[in-house]
């Protein structure tokens, strides 16, 4: 085992996108993510990369795109406003076939909103990262650790799928330090016959585009896609399974709610209540399969999330009616307590459910 | 005490970051889970900073600090802030240079030390945190003498390694207040 270091999830990310490969960056400042494009500023000139703070977070997508369609990779970071900016180019990308590696460090919204954490761009994320029929891999860590790991996995995902992949972190997460171990492992690659990056006369040029005005080829492109799409829902999903053996009460929970759920339910476990807690690791695909299981053993469902309820839509899907799901929220830059959640686990374990 | 729960606040400028840095990283070198929380919001902006640190043998659940049961208080406005948040039974340290006021809190364990008069007094200006740091460390061995040290060395910075010692001083002379 190497090191373990303190390290700020921010910066923790920056590294390791850069030991994943990233050799371009591109950004906009704003709060709370401004320790990525800081750490990416220092660093990536040192390795023969490129930072570049772009005069606005338009531009910097749209550099993000250039470089990926040119087969290399590269990412940009912004936190909630900012993305809600880059949603064109990155529908353009997605519509291009474009891999690459976008980051939301998220702050309370609607509007500038505030700068504390916050999870209130579930749906932005997961549904409508732009205009258009698409999606994109969403990410979610809620450890610094994982926010390390994650970025790895995104960029090799986002390759392999040739399409954008999203980390959903918030600003506890990058703000924060905790131990971490950022291992120097050969990143996995693939082959971009696609890409632009020059040919030599050798072979006709490529096309990187996601303009088709005939409407019947853009159907089969679309289609095309959501086929692809299909493929990773049946293969990608992935979920944590906290004291979930015998719970009769299933949280679910992502990101750093669920750093306070798993303390709420450990409480609750020493009271004698038999609850446990289900974490999507990854937002889109959705883990239905890890909620459709549970929803067979646990007679009630309780959604914790830092926003009025997003994710719970998504749950209240994968359960399709078979047992109650209710929602427990706090918006705005508040993180909820320990002691609320616990509040929430015993009036459910009070009231028993479905039978 | 198994867990610690930290708030340490003061102005921006006297160290609070660092000396929560140092705890985490003293934390880690026992092989705690530890974790660091700075506040980064608007009150920043009015000059005070705190940042939350817990250690535990456990997974760190929630890192923001609601209920501390150690309060490190570097100036009169954190700890007319944090002063009510301290969990019964808990350990206040306050900079009795900079805060004239007595705590008025009988269920918790409250430490008056001149950190910032001592610093000066040692000619170790800047270091009243880590002057507080020796007598936490004394009264509650949040962790081994030996990661303590280790701590120190870890947070300061590569190019400022000749000012562990002085750390290291102020850490003897602060437990010995």
């Amino acid at each position: 085992m190497g090191e373990r270091v303190l390290m700020k999830g921010n910066e923790a990310l920056a590294e390791a996108a850069i030991l994943a490969g990233c050799k371009h960056f591109f950004g906009y400042p704003i709060t709370p993510q401004t320790e990525v494009a800081a750490y990416m500023a220092k660093r990536l000139p040192k390795i023969g990369g490129t930072y570049l703070q772009a005069e606005s977070e338009v531009a910097a997508i749209n550099m993000v795109q250039g470089a990926a369609a040119c087969g290399i990779r590269a990412m940009t970071s912004s936190s909630s406003p900012g993305i809600s900016l880059k949603t064109e180019g990155i529908s353009y990308m997605a519509g291009a076939d474009v891999p690459a590696v976008i980051i939301n460090v998220q702050r309370g919204g609607p509007g500038l909103g505030g700068i504390q954490p916050s999870q209130a761009d579930y749906w932005q994320a997961t549904k409508a990262m732009g205009h258009g029929d698409f999606h994109v891999l969403v990410f979610a860590p809620s450890t610094v650790q994982e926010m390390v790991d994650l970025v790895n996995l995104a960029f090799e995902k986002a390759d392999e799928y040739r399409m954008p992949a999203v980390i959903l972190s918030d600003g506890m997460l990058g703000q924060m330090m905790e131990p971490v171990e950022i291992k120097a492992a050969e990143p996995k690659t693939f082959d971009k016959p696609w890409a632009t990056c020059g040919h030599g006369g050798k072979r006709a040029h490529n096309i990187v585009n996601s303009l088709y005005l005939q409407a019947n080829e853009l159907e089969r492109l679309v289609k095309e896609r959501f086929e692809r799409y299909e493929k990773i829902k049946a293969t990608e999903q992935r979920a944590e399974e906290y004291m979930m053996d015998d719970a009769d009460i299933a949280i679910v929970a992502y990101g750093a709610t669920s750093r306070v759920v798993k303390a709420a339910v450990k409480e609750a476990r020493a009271m004698g209540i038999k609850v446990g807690c289900i974490r999507p690791i990854t937002l889109w695909p959705f883990p239905t399969e890890a909620i459709e299981k549970a929803a067979k053993s646990v007679n009630q469902f309780l959604v914790c999330e830092m926003s009025m309820g997003q994710m719970v839509d998504d749950v209240k899907l994968a359960v399709n009616g078979a047992v109650p799901v209710e929602f427990y929220g706090r918006t705005g830059g508040m993180i909820p307590e320990p002691a609320e959640i616990l509040a929430q686990i015993v009036e459910l374990n009070k009231k028993g459910g479905a039978k | 005490m198994k867990d610690f729960n930290m708030v340490i606040a003061g102005f921006g400028g006297q160290g609070v970051l660092f000396l929560g840095k140092v705890i985490a990283y003293a934390g880690l070198m026992d092989g705690k889970e530890v974790s660091w929380l700075p506040s980064y919001g608007p009150e920043m902006r009015g000059g005070t900073a705190n940042c939350s640190v817990c250690i535990s043998d456990e997974p760190i659940g929630s890192p923001l600090v609601v209920t501390p049961n150690v309060l490190v208080a570097m100036n009169k406005p954190s700890l007319d802030k944090f002063i009510n948040s301290v969990a019964p039974g808990g350990i206040v340290l306050l900079d009795s240079t900079l805060i004239n006021d007595k705590v008025c809190r009988d269920d918790v364990k409250v430490f008056y030390l001149p950190a910032t008069a001592t610093a000066e007094e040692n000619n170790m200006k800047g270091l009243s945190n880590i002057i507080l740091l020796g007598k936490l460390f004394e009264q509650t061995n949040f962790c081994s003498k030996e990661s303590l040290e280790k701590g120190i060395a870890k947070s300061v910075p590569a190019k400022k390694q000749h000012l562990v010692a002085t750390n290291l001083k102020a850490v003897e002379i602060g437990a010995s207040l």
